[in-house]
């Protein structure tokens, strides 16, 4: 754990557990403001919300969107790599609350759009990473792990799988990081998480309750992406 | 090749998928007013006797791309790309001369949505369409003119009015006034947000280039903004902003306040930074020390060197930074909404609130043609630049 993660974490740690308690402060930067500080849910909840709703949907993106890459550069799955390719490109143009918007009318208000959109947005980053990653390899590698008569699958699992690693982890963390502001927006679509005071207080002209959200939300995608870093140093292998 | 005898399943398969999902899913909805989602209506409740080309299409589009599996003909390739790419077109007007068909002896105020198997076929019918100009290896020309067609068919449809029944259209008349507007804002967001990305990232992206050390303190910097999710940067910008306003009173009558046009432009610009400074550093990076040598020993000024050299052969890359921040930002206009700064983003999210589908559709469709649109338009001038760095 590096210098910086862990003062950035409990910084975090440390405004979810003190903003409650923040009412003088808020009310003297905001004399005019009723109440001065977001209490509708604690803090400590909805950050959990947040990571809930994040985590479970990257790992659905992660999951399938490795599986998706692994697939498309074997020999079973070469055909459809252009379509993949294809889709990947015209998904640039789709924004992520373009797509969060879109999984209301299917699924309805609350976390389950969320999850949705989510799950599906983050699903292009991973495989976009896992292909690239792949595709990186170098193929004298390859050529020489089955020159050593190892199988496809020994060759996929001992060669390819750990030198696609370091791409394919900062795909992640796009991906992770993508998801962590597109569920701060998902509370425009009912979902409860760190957005929920950012909304509130753009609706409500409460600037300290968009500012205690934003805040945090800020910490938090900071926080992960900074683990994702230190995670990135330990595979970076290659050079 | 061992590889060219193996049976291509992707037309085959699209083709499936589509007609499953034509005859699986609701293809249109009825609804007593906009606000209620309404009665699914399925494809088959619509074929009635005259309409027999409807089952004839999918067949025959099914057929064609499973005996082009077997047998890659290009005939039969440009066959099914053909009844894939009128079924397009095809699909919009079957579906508004239902909607009119569905809405006769109905109130007014009933609507004709399109349902999930309309979207989800046409979609594929698109994938069809590319993936079989793919393998049939079609050149640029013919890709342009098919894509051409395609548009200029449904365009026609929708200009001609025979759409106007569908629920879709309604919401857009009904906003047709104040919608140019509303894009309008949208691009003059964006448009702000990219000269100012672009006034400031290039210096930078020079600087960093010239002082390497600069550099390696400025990325992790502007990589920290970009972590920074964007309704939060809104939210983080806006007391500042509203502080400022309110202490100097000139910057508020210039516009200048916690929320609308300024926290937008902002916060899009900082976003464009790490893209555009990235590009700039990495393009000039890759050109080559030696033409740089050549030209300061003919006696060119650095400044000179920068301009005549570097800069051009730099372009290809810079503008490949410049794309990624231009596209992301059409996206991220539409979140700067919330903060009030207008745009098509407006109108999404007042559907998004209201829970009218339609809306948010007339939001999102133009967002994204937006994005398709600048994405294009930067590729043809990555193209360009390309062409005139390696013009052999």
């Amino acid at each position: 754990m590096s210098h910086r993660l862990f003062w950035v974490a409990a910084l975090l740690a440390a405004l979810v557990i003190l903003l409650p308690h923040s009412a003088p402060l808020f009310s003297y930067v905001f004399p005019q403001l009723e109440r001065p500080v977001y209490t509708q849910e604690p803090f400590v909840w909805l950050l959990w919300q947040h990571m809930l709703l994040v985590g479970a949907s990257s790992l659905f993106s992660v999951v399938a969107g490795s599986a998706i890459g692994v697939w498309v550069t074997r020999p079973s799955g070469h055909f459809f790599k252009p379509l993949v390719e294809s889709i990947l490109a015209m998904s640039q143009a789709f924004p992520p609350v373009a797509v969060l918007a879109l999984a209301v009318p299917v699924v309805g208000f609350g976390e389950l759009p969320a999850l949705l959109a989510l799950a599906l947005y983050g699903l292009l980053p991973v495989v976009q990473g896992t292909v690239s990653g792949l595709q990186g390899v170098p193929a004298t590698q390859r050529q020489a792990a089955l020159s050593l008569g190892m199988t496809a699958s020994q060759c996929l699992r001992y060669i390819d799988l750990p030198l696609a690693l370091p791409v394919w982890l900062s795909s992640v963390r796009t991906s992770v990081i993508i998801n962590i502001g597109t569920a701060a927006i998902a509370s425009t679509v009912g979902a409860k998480t760190l957005g929920s005071p950012i909304i509130i207080g753009l609706s409500g002209f409460n600037t300290a309750y968009v500012l205690q959200g934003a805040i945090l939300v800020a910490l938090l995608a900071v926080v992960v992406d900074l683990a994702f870093e230190s995670w990135a140093k330990r595979v970076a292998w290659q050079h | 090749m061992t590889q060219d005898k193996r049976r291509n399943p992707v037309l085959a398969s699209l083709s499936v998928l589509a007609v499953l999902a034509l005859y699986g899913l609701p293809f249109l909805r009825l609804a007593p007013n906009r606000l209620v989602s309404g009665q699914p209506l399925d494809f088959f409740s619509i074929v009635d006797g005259s309409a027999w080309l409807l089952l004839v299409m999918p067949v025959a589009l099914v057929g064609l791309t499973a005996a082009a599996m077997f047998k890659p003909r290009v005939a039969w390739l440009w066959a099914a790309l053909a009844i894939a790419a009128a079924g397009m077109p095809g699909l919009l007007w079957l579906a508004a001369n239902q909607a009119s068909i569905q809405l006769q002896g109905q109130l007014p105020i009933a609507r004709v949505s399109v349902g999930s198997a309309f979207w989800v076929t046409l979609t594929l019918l698109g994938f069809i369409v590319s993936s079989a100009l793919q393998q049939l290896r079609a050149n640029a020309l013919q890709s342009i003119l098919v894509a051409t067609a395609i548009l200029m068919a449904v365009g026609g449809l929708l200009a001609s009015g025979a759409c106007s029944d569908l629920s879709l259209i309604k919401e857009y008349a009904n906003r047709a006034d104040g919608f140019v507007e509303v894009v309008a804002r949208h691009l003059q967001i964006l448009l702000l947000a990219l000269v100012c990305t672009l006034a400031i990232g290039l210096p930078l992206g020079w600087a960093a280039h010239a002082h390497a050390k600069a550099g390696r303190a400025l990325l992790p910097v502007l990589n920290i903004i970009q972590t920074i999710p964007s309704i939060a940067l809104f939210g983080l910008l806006m007391a500042p902003l509203a502080l400022l306003a309110a202490s100097v009173p000139a910057l508020g009558r210039a516009g200048i306040s916690g929320v609308g046009l300024a926290p937008a432009v902002i916060a899009l610009t900082l976003y464009g930074l790490l893209p555009v400074v990235r590009g700039t550093l990495v393009g000039l990076q890759n050109v080559p020390s030696g033409i740089t040598q050549a030209a300061r020993a003919l006696g060119l000024k650095r400044f000179q060197i920068l301009i005549a050299i570097e800069l051009p052969l730099a372009l290809p890359v810079l503008l490949g930074g410049v794309r990624t921040a231009a596209v992301s930002s059409v996206g991220l206009a539409a979140v700067t909404a919330l903060i009030g700064a207008g745009g098509l983003g407006s109108i999404l999210f007042e559907g998004l609130f209201a829970n009218a589908e339609d809306v948010v559709l007339l939001g999102v469709l133009p967002i994204v043609a937006l994005g398709v649109m600048v994405d294009t338009l930067f590729k043809v001038l990555m193209r360009l630049a390309n062409r005139s760095v390696h013009p052999w």
